[in-house]
């Protein structure tokens, strides 16, 4: 029996049973009776072997767990993650989502993952705080305008809500921002998307780890990975092109498994470097800042390409400050004066109205930045191990449809069209998706 | 800030240079296959821990030379090698 079949052969019905629900009335209770909370997922002894070890406990992790139990019945799965679950970039990011992007690839991709945002309170029965309340990106140049316009017309084509809208609308839509002649930049137009807003993201990790859990998958936390087993291959140890995995060494054990995934994100070359496969990605952190909360007075998520930076106010009231990597390679989080320097002056050019805005604190997470600012999804040289990485600065957006098409990937075997694009290999026959002139704000 | 040591203009800010990424010796352009220079454009060895990299001097010197640091402490080691080419052997 292959290993496919012997797959398949654990597969369940389509309907999917989902964790119970939080509601006004059970919080009333609990708030009454002054109870404790149950354990959201349970907290179980590792086992010996699995079908699926997922190596990294974030969203693309989660959901692809999730994906592989809830759509094609694999519930032997284990994540096993060296420190908390969403501890990476899942709870460092900003949160925002959106699918207006410049490559035909990227706009199917992301519009999937913003679908499925859409229905994800309902399918995960949690509150993932998704507010709907449209992006825009700051046109300060003629060339930037251009981007803007080519960026539309690509929107347009696959039925994105995505227009360009001139200085009159970006006030209406947001009137704290300076539209005058008088910045250094003046604002010449923005490109506007209204599907596009934020989501709560330690919701929609723990929405993720519930709903696994209740369908079986074992999450595990402070089980950290120190070798990948693999054997038969053409390296040092049987490593690298050619092998296939057996399993993981982890600091409780060895686990068998025949299928391993890595979704570690800044730290995908570590893993994959123990399975003996090479990644085109460099590890950068990326810095943001919020402030203290004020009043709302920003009902949009506003990015400036130019400006390097982008923000949003969330629903307390903080705003929400991001802007490009770190120039340099580093595995440090620490963050810098720099950054908040820059990051103050570019925000105050936006809006000057705020300078007397105090900033409550400042954080980094690691991005595993590709050369083309697009993932490196599904299989590897080495056989059962598989990547769901290089996702830079936009892997939050990208969670939920990840998980989905990782999973197809896994249980099929078969790479699925919409990740057909973001192959490893395409490095190696120069079919790269150039996806930086709306991945990234620092371009 | 992070301190460059640059071994014509001593420490210097980060800001003042800018970072070229990990330095490894080009292949002959003559003699490799598609895919050894492939994996010279786009592969990464990314290390947590020493890393030799190539740094220019954008705002001092203006020359590029390569530096060994810790990428997870920034900690930089050893003395600058003076006049490496990017990407080349120093």
């Amino acid at each position: 029996m292959t290993l496919f079949q012997s797959l398949r052969g654990s597969m369940k019905s389509n309907a999917v049973s989902r964790p119970p629900r939080y509601s006004a009335a059970g919080l009333l209770v609990k708030g009454v009776k002054q109870e404790s909370w149950p354990r959201v997922w349970r907290d179980v002894p590792l086992k010996k072997s699995y079908d699926v070890v997922i190596v990294g406990g974030g969203v693309h992790g989660l959901a692809t767990a999730y994906y592989l139990a809830a759509n094609h019945g694999i519930t032997n799965v284990a994540i096993v993650d060296k420190s908390y679950l969403g501890s990476g970039g899942s709870g460092r990011n900003t949160a925002i989502v959106r699918s207006n992007y410049l490559t035909p690839e990227g706009v199917a991709f992301y519009d999937r993952s913003l679908e499925l945002y859409n229905s994800m309170a309902v399918d995960l029965n949690i509150n993932v705080m998704f507010s709907e309340r449209g992006h825009m990106t700051l046109a300060h140049t003629d060339s930037a305008l251009r981007t803007m316009h080519w960026r539309a017309e690509v929107n347009k084509l696959q039925n994105i809500d995505s227009s360009v809208i001139d200085p009159a609308e970006v006030k209406k839509l947001a009137p704290s921002l300076d539209t005058s002649s008088d910045p250094r930049y003046p604002i010449l137009g923005a490109l506007y998307h209204p599907p596009g807003g934020t989501i709560r993201h330690d919701a929609v990790v723990w929405g993720y780890a519930r709903a696994a859990d209740h369908l079986g998958v074992e999450m595990h936390q402070k089980a950290e990975v120190l070798d990948i087993l693999v054997e038969g291959g053409d390296g040092p140890d049987g490593k690298g092109s050619g092998g296939r995995v057996t399993g993981v060494r982890t600091n409780r054990g060895d686990i068998s498994a025949p299928i391993v995934v890595n979704c570690t994100a800044g730290w995908a070359t570590l893993i994959s470097d123990m399975a003996g496969v090479k990644l085109p990605i460099s590890t950068r952190p990326l810095q943001a800042a919020v402030t203290e909360p004020v009043k709302v007075f920003l009902p949009t998520v506003v990015v400036s390409g130019s400006l390097h930076v982008y923000v949003s106010q969330t629903d307390r009231g903080e705003l929400v400050f991001g802007a490009s990597v770190d120039p340099f390679n580093t595995y440090s989080v620490r963050g810098s004066l720099e950054f908040t320097e820059e990051l103050a002056g570019h925000v105050l050019e936006l809006m000057p109205g705020i300078s007397r805005m105090r900033l409550l604190r400042q954080w980094a997470g690691l991005c595993d930045m590709t050369p083309d600012y697009s993932p490196v999804m599904g299989f590897t040289p080495v056989e059962g191990f598989f990547c769901d990485v290089g996702w830079g600065t936009y892997g939050f957006k990208a969670g939920p449809v990840s998980g989905e098409q990782m999973a197809e990937c896994i249980a099929t075997q078969q790479t699925p069209k919409l990740i057909e694009p973001f192959k490893l290999s395409r490095f190696s026959t120069g079919e790269l998706v150039g996806e930086k002139g709306a991945a990234a704000v620092g371009h | 800030m992070l301190l460059v040591p640059c071994p014509h203009c001593g420490p210097r800010n980060a800001s003042d240079l800018s970072y070229k990424g990990e330095s490894h010796a080009r292949p002959d352009p003559n003699s490799a296959t598609a895919e050894e220079w492939r994996s010279y454009l786009y592969m990464e060895d990314n290390p947590a821990g020493w890393l030799r990299e190539t740094w220019y001097c954008r705002s001092g010197c203006r020359r590029f030379f390569v530096l060994e640091r810790d990428t997870a402490t920034n900690e930089f080691r050893n003395p600058p090698v003076p006049g490496a080419k990017l990407g080349g052997k120093a």
